[in-house]
């Protein structure tokens, strides 16, 4: 094991705030493919960063790297400094990651309340007794007996903190206006599909992250809805949310992000705010040209 | 010592054989097929109807089995897989699991569940080379099997059919984009699988020379832990799995007798799923694409009774019941009791986490020993028994299943599956504590507070209160913070995962609760029977026990109650043989998923 030495946060001036995600040489192989491929970058207290880049250039499987459903073959993860690139994906959540997913994942025979629910659970103290312990072999059988027994028993402190957080869930459904709150028992298979990723975002956000990764949360949306996320968007960075975004729609990326990072072929090529990415020629080459030219073939 | 060898390496060609149809369903339809040990036991009684009773000579037999056994191969796609290809797997795998206990049943009433021999169509032992002796039966079948192997690869890499095979077995919505016909690969693959199986069975019964139409549940499962040895989808996986099983086992009995062949095997198969599950030479899929039951069995919302309809049902079971019936009817009354706690051991983690157990029968057996033991032989009071009982299927269930749970899916079900064999392996094997096959008699019956519970009235009555406390125990916890939890499991692992809450821990816990309440009956039944052997805790029982949670409703706990009273109640009423008890259970089981998958008591989502 190595010492675990500070983060080199030389590069940060001293106004910036601390870094909550710092990534370094991240590389993930398929067989021969190199789906990313030496992938460094920062993400700063309150930031919103986007990755963009054509398909199969591997956005989100740096995001599967970074939310821990897959590991790297190489390269480091901190989060708040400390490492995490070897961690299960459980473990990253209860550190602070939240995410959802590109497909969208609800859980689908579940009523949208308990949806958020869930989302919400690993971070209940009087439910889920002794947290320490959930994380060695064998000795993890007694919180878990002891969530049983309180299943069981049901003494008025787990009541209580049942109906907080269930006032919480209703908090996180009002988020989305009449969208989500008049369906809260609806089973979340019911749903459209704009509002099955709403409900992941809310059970994403229930679960009060420190970094809230999003893989294209417009995706299957038409402009209507799309306006209305970024709406949300800019209310979660208002309220300091940190996040990475994982985005196709470059002008909602273009109005979110503080930075963006454009990938290529498993590598970031370019990165910056959205002016300097947006002039930068490789970029253009790799992924906004086609759009460009199309657009101008469009207007003639 | 290379006598033993022998004998391994020809035993597992065989097991190579019926692994490798296996593997290749598994390839191109993702789909256990439960049902390829019965086409095996199907080969087996074809080939001696074809050789003993209508002589037919050895080649024309084998060719008329593999040709029948095609067309069965056929028919359970056509009829059990095929039309479920669109909802989740776990459908399709309780589908070929029904088949193949109506193709076993089915040959019963057709052959008679007698063993009989099957003639000897060649020498046994007319070879002597350095030593050894060995038969034209022995270089036939390495011969036939081998030969097969490498047909089936050549297939496989040179001809057009082959390419779409292993095409479909990669992707198959690629494959049926690129011009595939996906629907035919299969049927040519079922069919080639089961033509396998048919010519394996065959060779098998001229080996063994006593046969029986019942033996097609050990070569499934010998076959399966083959086929996972090597890697679930390998073909190559298949046949090393199969040769490399065949052996250890021929020195395993070698060393230890012959009683412990299931032991090994079925040993083999967890040890595989702890530290290896995908095998050999196959891989596990990194990202789950999708859950097992999804919104399949669990897309059912079960009917809520009323407080004052649970009351009024049991005042009547407790209150009218006991004093309208007559004492046979009261002893069928406690069978559906003990089956009801049974099906509700599966209600939580089958039902709600979408754990399919398949071996439900391992820690009933567990419970029973235990409380056996206790009781009858070191003096416990029964009540400390039925608690230590639950207690000690729920530990020893979870420490087998323990290194299991980060898997998920068919794997889970397979080692349930495993864990449920391997129980009643070690049972007959630990002769010091269990006596073995001979199993254990004079079991007290059930006594509370110094009064010995013998009248089936008080046997009733005894019986519903340990089914009330269990549902009681079931119903709280479905309805708590947990039973969301597991829900939530079943719904999405992965999401679970991203959400911070271990998957493994919860399915786990859901597994225990479920093994304590299968102990719970498991120590019922031997008070009540006075005795226990090992068949007791055979496969078939597993299955019914899933059978009532199907007909019934996975997620409703009533509904385990209301599956016992049909599924048990009914055929004991009717006086049902039981071969035909069994083949209606499989024909019902493979009706419900197909036309009723929610259940009876509970409403389409």
């Amino acid at each position: 094991m190595t010492a675990e030495r500070s983060p080199a946060s030389a590069s940060a001036s001293a106004s910036a705030p601390a870094p909550v995600l710092e990534v370094a040489g991240l590389a993930r192989s398929f067989g021969a493919v190199r789906a990313v491929n030496g992938v460094s970058f920062q993400v700063r207290q309150g930031e919103v960063v986007s990755v963009i880049g054509p398909n199969g250039s591997g956005k989100t499987t740096t995001l599967n790297l970074l939310g821990g459903l897959l590991t790297p073959d190489s390269g480091e993860i901190r989060l708040h400094g400390r490492r995490i690139e070897r961690l299960p994906a459980e473990r990253r959540a209860e550190l602070g990651i939240a995410r959802t997913f590109q497909n969208g994942r609800v859980f689908a025979s579940l009523p949208v309340a308990d949806n958020v629910y869930v989302g919400q659970y690993a971070k209940l103290k009087r439910t889920r007794p002794f947290p320490r312990l959930r994380h060695l072999p064998v000795l993890r059988w007694l919180p878990l007996l002891a969530e049983l027994l309180l299943a069981l028993v049901q003494p008025p402190t787990v009541r209580r903190e049942q109906s907080e957080a269930a006032a919480r869930t209703e908090t996180q459904l009002a988020r989305f206006g009449t969208r989500l709150l008049p369906r809260a028992d609806h089973r979340a298979h019911t749903l459209s599909y704009a509002n099955r990723r709403r409900t992941e975002i809310a059970r994403a956000l229930a679960l009060e992250p420190t970094l809230l990764l999003l893989d294209e949360p417009t995706a299957g949306m038409n402009q209507t809805e799309t306006a209305e996320v970024l709406d949300q968007l800019l209310d979660l960075k208002a309220e300091g949310q940190t996040i990475v975004l994982v985005e196709h729609k470059i002008d909602l990326v273009m109005t979110v992000s503080d930075r963006v990072i454009v990938m290529d072929e498993g590598q970031a090529i370019a990165a910056g705010t959205p002016a300097e990415v947006r002039d930068d020629e490789r970029v253009v080459e790799a992924y906004l040209g086609r759009r460009r030219a199309q657009r101008e073939e469009a207007s003639r | 010592m290379i006598d033993t060898l022998l004998a391994g390496i020809i035993h597992g060609n065989t097991y190579a054989l019926v692994a490798i149809g296996l593997s290749l369903i598994f390839g191109v339809s993702n789909v256990v097929n439960f049902a390829q040990g019965s086409v095996f036991a199907a080969g087996t009684m074809s080939g001696w109807w074809l050789i003993a009773e209508q002589h037919w000579p050895l080649w024309a037999a084998i060719a008329g089995v593999c040709a029948f056994t095609a067309v069965l191969g056929l028919a359970v796609n056509l009829l059990a897989v095929q039309p479920l290809a669109k909802v989740p797997p776990i459908a399709a795998l309780l589908a070929t699991y029904a088949v193949s206990v109506v193709l076993d049943n089915l040959s019963q009433v057709v052959f008679g569940p007698d063993t009989r021999r099957f003639p000897q169509a060649l020498d046994t032992l007319n070879f002597h080379v350095g030593g050894f002796r060995f038969g034209t039966l022995d270089v036939v079948m390495f011969a036939v099997s081998v030969g097969c192997i490498l047909l089936l690869g050549g297939f496989l890499k040179f001809t057009k059919y082959g390419q779409a095979i292993r095409a479909t077995a990669q992707d198959s919505d690629a494959a049926l984009q690129m011009g595939v016909p996906v629907g035919r690969v299969r049927n040519l693959s079922f069919m080639l699988a089961s033509a396998l199986g048919g010519l394996a069975g065959v060779l098998v019964g001229m080996y063994n020379s006593n046969i029986s139409p019942s033996s097609g549940t050990a070569a499934g499962l010998t076959a399966f832990t083959a086929a996972t040895l090597g890697g679930l989808g390998s073909l190559p996986g298949a046949v090393l799995g199969g040769l490399a099983l065949g052996i250890v086992e021929a020195f395993g009995i070698s060393y230890w007798g012959a009683g412990v062949d299931n032991l090994i095997i079925f040993g083999v198969l967890l040890l595989v799923l702890w530290l290896r599950p995908g095998g050999l030479l196959g891989k596990v899929p990194l990202i789950s694409a999708e859950p097992l039951t999804g919104t399949f069995l669990g897309g059912g919302r079960p009917i809520r009774l009323r407080w004052w309809q649970a009351l009024a049902l049991i005042g009547v079971a407790a209150g009218v019941v006991p004093w309208v019936a007559d004492d046979y009817q009261l002893t069928t009354g406690t069978q559906v009791l003990i089956f009801a706690i049974l099906a509700l051991s599966l209600t939580l983690v089958s039902g709600s986490a979408a754990q399919i157990s398949l071996g439900q029968a391992g820690p009933m057996a567990v419970g029973a020993y235990t409380s056996a033991l206790l009781v009858g032989e070191h003096g416990w009071p029964f009540l400390a028994g039925l608690f230590a009982a639950g207690l000690a299927a729920a530990v020893v269930g979870t420490v087998l299943m323990s290194p299991t749970w980060r898997l998920s899916g068919h794997y889970v079900s397979i080692a349930t599956l495993g864990i449920g064999a391997v129980t009643v392996a070690a049972i007959l094997n630990l002769d010091w504590l269990t006596h073995g096959p001979l199993g254990i008699t004079a079991i007290p019956p059930p006594s509370l507070f110094g009064h010995q519970i013998i009248t089936p009235t008080e046997t009733y009555l005894l019986d519903l209160t340990v089914l009330l406390v269990a549902l009681g125990l079931v119903v709280r916890l479905q309805k708590s913070f947990l039973g969301t939890v597991w829900s939530a499991v079943g719904a999405d692992e992965t999401a679970l995962g991203a959400s911070g809450l271990r998957p493994a821990d919860y399915k786990a816990l859901a597994y225990a609760v479920g093994a304590f309440v299968a102990g719970l009956a498991g120590s019922l039944l031997a008070h009540q029977y006075s005795y226990l052997d090992p068949t007791m805790f055979s496969p078939e029982l597993s299955m019914l026990a899933l059978t009532i949670i199907v007909l019934g409703g996975m997620n409703s706990p009533f509904g385990a109650v209301l599956g016992a009273v049909v599924l048990v109640g009914a055929p004991e009423v009717l006086r049902m043989a039981q071969d035909a008890r069994l083949l209606t259970y499989g024909v019902l089981l493979l009706l419900l998923i197909r036309f009723r998958p929610q259940g009876l008591w509970a409403r389409r989502a």
